[in-house]
């Protein structure tokens, strides 16, 4: 098998983690979006939290190093929080 | 006239501002050390037989002089001018910078031996380069990480891709040996000349591979050639009072350094035999690692004559009294107290009671004016000595004088006028910032207002005690003095303690009434306390009430008014609020409660129930004191439990309140029953043992046998102390002073109530019964073997009967392991609490609501994620139902 036939077969693998009810539900933003949401949060692409590209979550989403993804997950204080990753490197 | 000239000190605003942009450490080369030298040292001798400094020596005055008197032979400065100018050592043979010998290590791994190439091939290098140039623009955390996987890549060569050479495995051996692991196991030593020879061959544009920057830092320069000498400022030396000198440690370590390299320096001139110079070049290598840090691994310290360590570079930077902790972060301050704290009911929670003796050593600045010029007058003429009066006048051309030495003080404060200063003394109403260690939150540090006092102690409100964490068994505190109006603007609006009812840490009041005031509250407003005129005029004259008061509840045969009325005239008119109180035990319905066991207000009146614990208590939340500062204000509340407090206080006072055995009378019948429980449950207990000696227990899930008896027999236990926890609250006297104390939360628990009267129950040492002693029991008063309750550390008995002289070692044993214990974990979770205060320091909310560090990245898009402050809503929730309720809307 290629190299590129086993990455897809594993990229296949890590969705599975987003059946687990502990997965946060995740997206990856499309670059125009990606701006408001910078102006709205007042900050640079580099000053979100980072996560990894090699983050089982990334991997899933298929998001690539330059990304900035959408993580809704639950939360004690605010019930459902929508909080923003930069996708890094590594 | 030129030396008057010199004397007076630069002006601060003649200071050239500078921002600092950047901040880069690199390796001092040997070409800076050697520009940045004055002088060599050539000789180990630092004074003549004339005690006069050598020329050449450690202590030459060309390196800058400390003696007053003296000139500095460089810039021809006096001491106080003279910044002191490096020296330098020129070493007979390299020795390796022990701080870098790791990343020499790296290297020597790295590199080829030969030829000096990175151990990797053109296309990787090309290839790693293009990756690592793109990195470096924006993601350094992860250059970091690529250079890690470079330098592991080629670690694993074992021939130089470049010259062909085969590589041999270099060994580290801490602090500064490397050797060479040949072929047959051989180990063959890297001397520093070598290293250095091998370092100086790699090529820049390999280092830059390896994480280094060559510009700034070259590697052959952690082989040292040169040693730089601080001169005499940074090693004074001391003058005894037999008038010996006695040198500082760093310059006994570079007298050592200069002995031993001119020693080797001699060697290799007279040809000595290499063994020889080997030794000493060990040596001058041993000396410096040690110069620049004596607690090295592997190494002995170099200690003074005494045994003393010496304390050389890196410790007079490290730890808690080096120079960072204990220079740099922590100094010690002027306009600063301390001494013993002792409680004071009469002061308000915003004051602190000051003694006269500290009020005359604090001073305050006090700028003259045309307006304070008589105050300021009569301050000078009290003196030092007198308070309030002043220690000093600063004249408007900033000449000093100290009114200790000064004889005519009348004559002093008449040529007072408008732009003197005088720094008077602490005075009533000063604001002053309070502080008791440790310092765990921002409430150990708070503004009071100086209400001076007699004694030699600080007074506090008892309220306070809680954010302080402070009680009065010997506890002291300190007390600082803002000494400019910005400060004393900050402390008051920001730090002042009524701002700080409100705790940030769950929401509720962490100040608020405690013990004697709980008790006074429930007393004064339980069913059947009435008080007469005299005591409601004197309670509400304690309380500051300045009203009408209300009509007695009882007008004949005497005028009799309730303690709800009294609490009542002091209540907010506009008060509505219904809440449980600690005493309740069976009530469901506020409005159908005939025991007082809800407190109800209904515009202002109390209309049932008491003041407890759970009403007007500290660290109580959605309480009365709670809500009456949330709703009317710091200001207000503070007013409002300064005048509350000291009437209870007062009330308490009239009425006496005293605690004996009697409070702990408990009738015949009780003990019977106590009798019964723990015989009947001991029979169990044998029961349980006896099965198990006879094989018969069978062991739960995940547990032997052993631990299914243990675990049968605590319970069961455990049991009978709880059933006699029950005996004793049937029987123990209602009106007792410690039943009122238990159930309104002033002071104990029922816990403490079963332990005095009925049954001390199991002591344990780390949880477990008593275990440890003799082989197979725990006292030599028991049989071998022995699982029964008292073998193990069962009290049967209780405090007020006394306890057998066993129970009391077995007491007295458990009460020693909970002390361990405590302390122990406060250690634990101190050091942990610094950690995380030193990695959480400068987070901060910014204005956009976003929580971000200090280089502005993104933590939190939302603080807490809903935004919230804990301090300034119902304790983290938002309550909207009574949010629109107060708006005068409904849902």
């Amino acid at each position: 098998m290629s190299a590129g036939g086993r990455r897809r077969k594993t990229e296949e693998r890590f969705k599975r983690v987003l059946e687990h009810e502990y997965m946060p539900k995740a997206e990856v933003i499309p670059k125009e979006e990606v701006k408001e949401i910078l102006k709205q949060l007042n900050a640079k692409m580099f000053q979100l939290p980072w996560i990894r590209s090699s983050d089982p979550l990334a991997r899933a989403i298929g998001a690539r190093p330059g990304n900035v993804i959408r993580i809704i997950r639950k939360s004690d204080t605010a019930g459902e929080f929508i909080t923003y990753r930069f996708v890094v490197p590594g | 006239m030129a030396t008057q000239a010199e004397k007076t000190s630069i002006r601060e605003e003649e200071i050239p501002l500078k921002t600092i942009k950047a901040i880069k450490f690199s390796i001092l080369s040997p070409d800076i050390t050697r520009s940045l030298s004055v002088m060599e040292i050539t000789t180990s001798e630092t004074y003549d037989e004339a005690g006069r400094p050598m020329v050449g020596g450690l202590m030459d005055k060309r390196l800058g002089v400390v003696e007053p008197g003296a000139r500095c032979e460089t810039c021809g400065n006096p001491p106080d001018k003279c910044p002191g100018h490096f020296g330098r050592i020129e070493l007979a043979r390299p020795v390796i910078h022990v701080e870098y010998s790791k990343y020499v290590h790296d290297l020597l791994k790295t590199t080829c031996r030969e030829c000096g190439r990175i151990l990797l091939t053109d296309d990787e290098i090309e290839k790693y380069r293009r990756r690592l140039e793109k990195l470096r623009i924006r993601w350094k955390l992860l250059a970091d990480r690529l250079i890690e996987r470079i330098r592991k890549k080629a670690m694993e060569r074992t021939v130089c891709p470049h010259c062909g050479a085969k590589q041999y495995r270099v060994r580290f051996e801490r602090p500064y040996t490397f050797y060479e692991e040949r072929e047959n196991g051989v180990l063959e030593r890297l001397d520093p000349m070598k290293i250095r020879e091998r370092l100086e061959k790699i090529p820049d544009s390999d280092l830059e591979l390896l994480g280094w920057d060559p510009k700034a830092a070259r590697p052959e320069w952690a082989v040292l050639t040169v040693l730089p000498v601080p001169p005499p400022q940074v090693r004074p030396s001391i003058q005894l009072e037999t008038g010996q000198r006695s040198e500082d440690d760093l310059t006994h370590k570079l007298v050592d350094i200069v002995r031993v390299n001119e020693k080797l320096r001699t060697a290799i001139e007279s040809g000595a035999p290499s063994s020889v110079v080997d030794q000493l070049w060990d040596l001058l290598q041993y000396h410096i690692a040690t110069y620049f840090n004596n607690e090295l691994p592997n190494l002995p310290p170099v200690k003074h004559r005494s045994g003393r360590p010496l304390k050389t570079l890196a410790q007079r930077l490290k730890g808690k009294e080096g120079r960072f902790r204990g220079s740099l972060s922590g100094k010690r301050v002027d306009f600063s107290a301390r001494t013993v704290i002792s409680p004071d009911p009469n002061l308000s929670i915003n004051e602190v009671g000051v003694p006269i003796d500290v009020a005359k050593m604090l001073t305050v600045p006090m700028t003259v004016t045309e307006w304070d010029l008589d105050l300021a007058r009569q301050l000078v003429l009290n003196g030092p000595e007198v308070w309030p009066g002043a220690n000093y006048v600063v004249y408007p051309d900033g000449r000093r004088v100290d009114l200790r030495y000064f004889r005519d003080r009348r004559e002093l404060a008449n040529k007072l006028a408008p732009g003197f200063i005088i720094e008077r003394h602490l005075i009533n109403g000063d604001i002053v910032l309070f502080n008791r260690q440790p310092s765990l939150h921002r409430m150990s540090i708070m503004g009071h207002l100086v209400r001076v006092l007699p004694g030699r102690t600080f007074r506090l409100h008892l309220a306070v005690c809680p954010p302080y964490n402070a009680d009065f068994d010997g506890d002291e505190m300190n007390l600082h003095v803002p000494q400019n109006e910005e400060a004393r603007a900050e402390a008051k609006t920001l730090m002042l303690v009524q701002n700080h009812i409100i705790t940030p840490r769950y929401g509720g009041p962490i100040i608020g009434a405690r013990q004697d005031y709980i008790t006074g509250g429930y007393l004064l407003t339980k069913k059947d306390t009435f008080i007469n005129k005299e005591a409601i005029v004197y309670l509400l004259a304690a309380a500051g009430y300045d009203g009408d008061i209300d009509e007695p509840a009882i007008m004949y045969p005497k005028e009799l008014w309730t303690g709800k009325q009294l609490i009542s005239m002091l209540l907010p008119k506009d008060l509505n609020w219904i809440q449980s109180t600690a005493i309740r035990e069976s009530c469901k319905d506020p409005y159908n409660c005939y025991t007082d066991e809800y407190l109800i207000i209904v515009n202002g009146y109390m209309a049932a129930g008491v003041l407890d614990k759970k009403s007007i208590g500290a660290e109580q939340v959605d309480s009365l004191w709670h809500v009456v500062v949330k709703r009317y204000g710091n200001s207000y509340a503070r007013k409002w439990v300064d005048s509350i407090l000291r009437s209870l206080v007062r009330f308490l006072d009239l009425r006496g309140f005293s605690m004996g055995i009697d409070s702990l009378e408990m009738p015949p019948e009780s003990y019977r029953e106590l009798d019964k429980l723990y015989d009947d449950s001991e029979k169990k207990v044998l029961e349980y043992i006896q099965k198990f000696k006879e094989g018969k227990l069978e062991a739960e899930p995940g547990l032997t046998i052993e631990e299914t008896l243990e675990n049968d027999v605590t319970i069961e236990l455990s049991r009978v102390r709880e059933a006699a926890a029950r005996v004793a609250e049937k029987y123990i006297n209602k009106d007792g002073e410690a039943y009122i104390m238990a159930k309104t939360g002033a002071r104990g628990s029922i816990v403490n109530i079963t332990q005095m009267v009925a049954m001390l129950g199991q002591q344990t040492i780390r949880g477990e019964r008593f275990k440890r002693g003799f082989s197979g029991r725990t006292t030599a008063h028991f049989e071998p073997g022995d699982l029964g309750p008292t073998a193990k550390g069962f009290v049967r008995n209780n405090f007020k009967v006394g306890l057998t002289p066993l129970e009391f070692f077995f007491h007295a044993a458990g009460g020693r392991d909970g002390l361990v214990d405590t302390a122990v974990r406060t250690a634990q979770s101190g050091y942990m609490q610094r950690r995380l205060i030193n990695a959480l320091q400068d987070i901060y909310v910014a204005y956009d609501g976003t929580v971000r560090n200090a280089s502005g990245s993104i933590i939190q898009t939302k603080y807490a994620e809903d935004g919230i402050d804990v301090s300034k809503s119902d304790h983290g929730k938002l309550n909207l139902d009574e949010i629109f309720r107060r708006a005068g809307l409904s849902r």
